[in-house]
């Protein structure tokens, strides 16, 4: 398995994120919490000779078909397990 | 005879609007084209409508633009075709590459439908023809992934060259950098937009205080595909 984590480059402002931080987190307290980054999470199942490979696979799905779009996003590509 | 297409992607939903705009407004001969039945070499201009193609999954427009069809569409753009992208078809172009920089979430993280007041600048190519520069033009937009966002190095390399449509002061409803509502390529030939041309082609789709501004655009690929551009 192979997991896929999209967030918004630092640069770019995350509204979701600032929200769930500012009327969430901080107004119940936590404020040891500096900062939340919400993103999207996808989780590939691979069939492939080796975790490596699979791993190889996906990064490359993510490249070509754009699955994070490089203007915006960081994308964070790791296997589960 | 002049035909335009509308592209249609499973989810899009304004291509009855852009098609009774082109028929009945403007006179165009136009047609609703199902994405697999686009062929190239066959129409004189191409919009593609807003709606939600694909269900908006991934990212807005990130599942269509990688349909083979847009690689069609560009090679019509490569032989003078002009390209409309109209708020979710803007998004599709943009993440095709067509169009520089990226269509993300509102500012306010949620759908925005409200009418609003643009500028275009550097107005000229097919869909600006008739548009005096400066001029100030009244359109709805009706979206939730519509901040624009573009580098700096990318935005000064374009910004006196392009042709920019932009929220008027005070009216940027999305967080859009740079008061970006719409973009052109360099050459004009390819233009995408956030608000709804289609739904401002029309006096009797106007309120009050606001005008018909979207007309212009149409108006205009009807006279640059007679007399050029």
């Amino acid at each position: 398995m192979v997991e896929v984590v999209i967030t918004n480059k630092r640069t770019v402002r995350d509204p979701e994120g600032e929200t769930i931080h500012k009327h969430l987190i901080l107004r119940k307290g936590f404020n040891s919490v500096k900062n939340v980054r919400a993103g999207r999470y996808l989780l590939f199942a691979v069939e492939s000779e080796t975790p490596e490979k699979a791993l190889e696979i996906v990064k490359e799905i993510c490249e070509k078909l754009r699955i994070y779009n490089p203007v915006v996003h960081d994308i964070e590509v790791r296997l589960r397990g | 005879m002049v035909k335009v297409a509308i592209m249609k992607f499973p989810g899009t939903n304004c291509d009855e609007d852009v098609h009774h705009v082109l028929k009945n407004v403007i006179g165009l001969d136009s047609e609703i084209v199902w994405y697999k039945e686009y062929v190239t070499n066959r129409y004189d201009a191409v919009v593609v409508p807003g709606g939600f193609s694909y269900g908006d999954w991934l990212r807005a427009g990130a599942i269509a633009a990688r349909n083979v069809v847009m690689e069609r569409v560009a090679e019509d753009v490569s032989r003078g075709v002009p390209v409309l992208g109209i708020c979710n078809g803007f998004q599709i172009l943009v993440e095709a590459g067509m169009l520089p920089g990226a269509l993300i979430l509102n500012s306010s993280g949620r759908f925005v439908c409200r009418w609003i007041r643009l500028v275009v600048e550097n107005a000229r190519g097919p869909w600006l023809s008739l548009a005096r520069d400066r001029i100030m033009l009244d359109m709805p937009i009706a979206h939730a992934e519509g901040r624009y966002y573009i580098d700096e190095e990318t935005y000064r390399r374009i910004a006196n060259v392009s042709s920019i449509i932009r929220y008027a002061q005070g009216w940027n409803p999305n967080g859009s950098l740079y008061d970006i509502a719409g973009i052109a390529d360099e050459k004009g030939l390819v233009l995408g937009l956030m608000p709804h041309p289609e739904r401002a082609s029309e006096p009797e789709l106007v309120p009050r205080g606001f005008s018909p501004g979207g007309r212009i655009i149409f108006d205009s690929l009807a006279y640059s595909l007679k007399k050029g551009w």
